[in-house]
């Protein structure tokens, strides 16, 4: 183990490279564009024994991800925004396939306007695609969550998308702890077969149309239609739950780190506010809330690793008994609530002694979000806790509402 | 030349598949499989050939074939060949990206000319029926002018696009224009193809009953009068040397004079209604056209 100062970015491909990827895509976006540009640099080294394929756009980067597993290499690629929005029809494609393909995310905001900075906009665009979703708090939890979804992906034939915030992350340096190639190596055997492997011995029409009823095939077995391929991919992603949790414990096993599971926790004991949220905002709400409990006010944090499958059980046991849940979303589903504040609120309906589920919207298109803003949003939900109310409207977090003229 | 007799004699395309009566792909990719030997993986995006291949969970092809999005084949191939090659198999199979004109030339030649431009090693072949076909006869990009579709209901305004001529102006190792009437100049392409490394692009001439109007049963007799009249230029530019080869060949061999339009398009209901005006600025077309091509025959290259 080695401890290098290193960014965000460069930590996502540090964990690329000890999970000994075989295929890289590559196309440029801002903030992820140093991720390919460092792997790019590797593999001409000749440090890293991959292929290297600068492409002409995100949907060919998650297209040649898709040829490239489907020939059962491991690969990888990584994009932002309006980039990720691009390959979106491949994103679908991938998990569809039940291609094992691992993408880092540095989150940032979709276009229009033109903003390069950071929001959670783009990952939650494509939450409902069958995609695992991990969430990173730290440059650590990014070397570790790459190397940790291939192992996740590889076990249950799905995609995971590694988010980590654009510039507050990716840009930002750090120490971080690199295992020796041997440890990882341990945690992460080669890729196995894929599902269907090509081999002109035995020829496999892979991905071919499957209608709405179930057929019988050459052999007169009844095989499923789209639907219940479609549940079979469903109950992958949730069975995802369990593996993911595990394997944070088998990492734990081969590096001595504890990383990820599917939720990390600060000061839950006694909380009457918990305040919830992913990626760097956790590590910030930490900070909050320990301020909060020095003044005496009983506030915690449940960060999300992993957003997609939601980890329904883990939340509503860690909330029982909290008075409200204060749920900070760096993304909007415009016209209704933050995503997260709305699956949460969805996960507790109906559950006996379920907190209030406050959703608050911040950081959009990079607006800064203060130690102040977060301790101010959370003293007003203990406020309103206390004085029961369930339902309110969706809360600005550092949204200027004077002198400015839109 | 290969001749018919010579083609090898296993077939990997069976029958009884989902194509239309009198498909010019079918005959097409008979000759494909023949010239692959079943060393290939296919790639192939929506398309009629989709349709071909069967629904799940049956194929009426008997080679490994991978399903894309429309707009990524060539992008899906790269990976494929890529895949392949970092898992030690890249000796073992060609990889051959197989789409219409519409996947070709209009949605998918983003990743076509990137994979051209990269010179990756995989065959592309595009299947020329010259519409959307397996969406009801759609106009693309590479449907002729004058001919009724069912968006452009008066007859196409626009000249189709040459995308041989834009392969070749990203200067790959190979282009060739084929048709399916001819099933021994596709084999003879396809088979050179395979024999090189880099991006070859294959443009194969189909012709398509239901969407151009004739009888079936005419179907080879049309793709051969395609080229006949110069419509369709058979010939390949390897590695910068341009040739005709087959029915062109000859017919510039034997003094360059071609059939008149006139008969290809009166054999076909989507050109119906077309005035001396508008068959005579075809003819003019397919003219300049052939000019050109045997110009540039006489000079190689």
């Amino acid at each position: 183990m080695t401890v290098r100062i290193l960014t965000g970015n460069e930590s996502a491909a540090w964990g690329a490279r000890l999970a000994r990827v075989q295929v890289v895509a590559a196309y440029p976006i801002t903030p992820q564009s140093p991720v390919v540009e460092t792997i790019s640099a590797w593999v001409q080294a000749g440090e890293l024994p991959a292929e290297f394929i600068a492409v002409e756009s995100e949907h060919s980067a998650m297209s040649v991800c898709i040829g490239a597993s489907t020939a059962g290499a491991r690969t990888f690629t990584a994009t932002s925004s309006n980039g990720l929005a691009y390959m979106t029809e491949q994103i679908w494609w991938a998990a569809g396939a039940r291609l094992p393909i691992v993408m880092c995310v540095a989150n940032r905001s979709l276009a229009a306007p033109w903003n390069v900075l950071n929001d959670q906009q783009d990952s939650m665009s494509v939450r409902d695609a069958g995609w695992i979703q991990l969430h990173c708090r730290d440059n650590q939890e990014i070397l570790d969550t790459v190397v940790q979804a291939y192992r996740i992906a590889e076990r249950l034939n799905l995609p995971v998308m590694v988010c980590y915030d654009g510039f507050l992350l990716s840009h930002t340096a750090m120490p971080v702890e690199v295992p020796t190639p041997e440890a990882v190596d341990a945690f992460l055997p080669p890729r196995p077969a894929p599902l269907q492997v090509i081999d002109p011995a035995d020829p496999r029409n892979i991905g071919p149309v499957v209608i709405a009823d179930r057929r019988r095939d050459a052999g007169g077995v009844l095989r499923g239609g789209y639907m219940e391929l479609r549940a079979a991919h469903h109950e992958a992603l949730l069975s995802a739950l369990d593996v993911v949790a595990e394997t944070a414990d088998e990492w734990e096993r081969s590096t001595g780190r504890s990383t990820g599971g599917l939720v990390v926790q600060h000061r839950l004991d006694d909380a009457e506010v918990v305040l919830v949220a992913a990626g760097s905002l956790v590590t910030q709400l930490t900070l909050v809330a320990d301020g909060l409990r020095d003044r005496g006010v009983a506030v915690g944090v449940l960060g999300i690793r992993c957003y997609r499958p939601f980890p329904v059980e883990a939340l509503r046991e860690r909330l029982s008994g909290v008075r409200a849940a204060l749920v900070f979303d760096k993304a909007l589903s415009y016209g209704y609530a933050g995503p997260i504040a709305a699956d949460l609120r969805a996960a507790l309906y109906g559950v006996d002694g379920a907190p209030a589920v406050y959703g608050a919207v911040c950081g959009l298109g990079g607006r800064e979000v203060t130690p102040e803003a977060l301790t101010d949003a959370a003293l007003s939900a203990l406020a309103d806790a206390r004085a029961g109310v369930r339902e309110r409207a969706v809360a600005w977090v550092g949204r200027l509402s004077e002198e400015v003229s839109r | 030349m290969t001749r018919i007799t010579e083609l090898p004699v296993e077939e990997r395309v069976l029958p009884g598949n989902r194509a239309c009566a009198g498909c010019g792909l079918g005959i097409g990719l008979r000759a494909v499989a023949k010239a692959l030997e079943g060393r290939a993986v296919l790639t192939v995006p929506a398309s009629c050939l989709t349709v071909l291949g069967g629904m799940y969970p049956v194929t009426s092809v008997q080679m490994p074939w991978v399903n894309c999005a429309f707009p990524s084949t060539a992008a899906v191939a790269t990976g494929i060949a890529a895949g392949l090659r970092a898992t030690g198999r890249g000796e073992e199979l060609t990889v051959l990206a197989m789409a219409g004109d519409g996947g070709t030339g209009d949605i998918g030649i983003q990743a076509l000319s990137g994979a051209a431009e990269r010179n990756d090693d995989l065959i592309y072949l595009c299947y020329d029926n010259e519409a959307y076909m397996n969406t009801g006869t759609q106009r693309s990009g590479s449907t002729p002018v004058g001919a009724r579709t069912t968006t452009t209901w008066t007859g196409k305004r626009e000249n189709p696009k040459d995308v041989p001529r834009i392969m070749e102006a990203h200067r790959v190792p190979y282009v060739a224009v084929t048709s399916a009437a001819f099933p021994t100049d596709v084999y003879d392409k396809v088979a050179k193809a395979r024999s090189m490394r880099g991006l070859r692009y294959l443009h194969m001439h189909t012709s398509c009953p239901s969407g151009w109007g004739f009888d079936p049963a005419l179907s080879v007799r049309l793709g051969k009068a395609a080229v006949e009249c110069g419509i369709v230029i058979l010939y390949e530019v390897e590695h910068g040397a341009f040739r005709l080869t087959g029915r062109s060949a000859a017919l510039a061999k034997a003094g360059g004079a071609l059939k008149p339009v006139d008969e290809y398009l009166a054999a076909q209901s989507r050109f119906r209604g077309l005035d001396a005006q508008a068959k005579a600025a075809i003819q003019a077309w397919v003219d300049e056209r052939w000019t050109e091509a045997l110009e540039r025959h006489a000079r190689g290259k």
